[in-house]
């Protein structure tokens, strides 16, 4: 660990090269002492080289590794650097950068460890595919069940984490794939606490999402299995 | 059982028993991931060379002495594929977070390098 740091902006990146300019531009426009990790999931594309000519940090996997790991390589370079807080977004520039004091705001302040940007919260009208909108539904209710208290948006990646979060997140059950629904669940089993704010989403652009054919049926599956098996296991402590 | 199966039974067990050794032997398959292979290769030896041995097993179940057969070699192949689920789990797990310290030391090393260039 290298001293106590500030705020890291953490961006997971596969075959972003068109838009991941664009994303990391736009934060550093509206955070403007933060650093901005980009963590390349192996593209095949220059993603990495355009980030880097843009002015972020570039970590490379050596291999496809999935999404939830990349966010976790992430996390796990927070950690290791003693970064205080992060704040999360995607590469496809999906979520706007404009609400990122917003989103790190009540993490900086310590009143929540994790703080969602929420596209169901009232602000602004996604126009995301309706799979999409019936399965965050869905998952949003699993969720605010489970968790106890309202989640509109677990499907969202666009988020902000405490120091409390990133260590809890550098855990081994942290999934390789799809961290939503039962990532907050475990997140509020291990005493932290979550918060969410109504964010505006832009609509996915035109490249296969993560989400697609077979994936779906799987990520449904996936997220009800281990969602409920979280709710078996030990609770995770909280760690400073 | 008519002859010609029961043959055919210890061709068999033999037979998977030879491969294993013989995998083991050209490092295509690791000692430890040997062992229910061979073991299922001397059930097979033992229940063709013992009949006596299925008909009990058979009359333990209240079962025919074919499904008897074909229900715990069915079992036992569940087994060794579940087994086999959980190395892969656990690999894929180690392989991740082999890939991610491979990564974060690399962003080390360059750092380091950086500074000292």
């Amino acid at each position: 660990m290298t001293g106590s740091k500030q705020v890291l902006v953490v961006i997971p990146a596969l075959n972003e090269a068109p838009r991941i300019g664009k994303v990391i531009e736009a934060v550093k426009k509206n955070l403007e002492h933060a650093r901005i990790l980009v963590v390349d999931d192996f593209s095949r594309d220059n993603t990495k080289q355009i980030a880097e000519d843009t002015g972020a940090m570039v970590l490379r996997h050596p291999f496809h590794l999935g999404y939830g790991a990349t966010l976790q390589t992430g996390y796990k370079y927070a950690l290791q650097q003693g970064y205080t807080g992060l704040v999360q977004l995607d590469a496809d520039g999906q979520h706007v950068a404009a609400y990122l004091p917003r989103l790190l705001g009540p993490v900086k302040r310590g009143e929540a460890d994790v703080v969602l940007g929420s596209r169901y919260a009232g602000v602004g009208h996604y126009e995301g595919p309706l799979f999409k909108k019936i399965g965050s539904l869905l998952f949003a209710r699993l969720a605010s069940l489970l968790a106890r208290q309202r989640i509109t948006d677990p499907t969202s990646g666009f988020r902000a984490l405490s120091k409390k979060a990133i260590a809890i997140c550098c855990a081994d059950s942290f999934p390789t794939d799809f961290p939503d629904a039962d990532t907050l669940v475990h997140l509020k089993r291990a005493g932290l606490t979550i918060m969410e704010i109504g964010v505006e989403m832009r609509a996915s652009p035109d490249k296969p999402s993560m989400h697609h054919g077979l994936s779906q049926v799987y990520y449904v599956y996936k997220m009800f299995l281990s969602t409920l098996v979280v709710m078996t296991r030990g609770r995770a402590k909280k760690e400073n | 059982m008519p002859l010609v199966q029961r043959v055919m039974a210890l061709a068999i067990g033999v037979g998977l028993m030879l491969l294993v050794v013989d995998l083991v032997r050209r490092r295509k398959l690791k000692e430890e991931y040997s062992v229910l292979w061979l073991l299922l290769g001397f059930t097979v030896l033992i229940l063709a060379a013992w009949f006596p041995l299925v008909r009990f097993l058979g009359g333990f179940l209240h079962a025919s002495t074919t499904a008897t057969i074909l229900f715990f070699g069915m079992i036992f192949l569940v087994f060794i594929a579940l087994h086999y689920s959980v190395k892969i789990s656990k690999l894929t797990q180690q392989v991740k977070e082999l890939a991610q310290e491979v990564t974060l030391l690399k962003a080390e090393i360059s750092k380091h390098g950086r500074s000292n260039g």
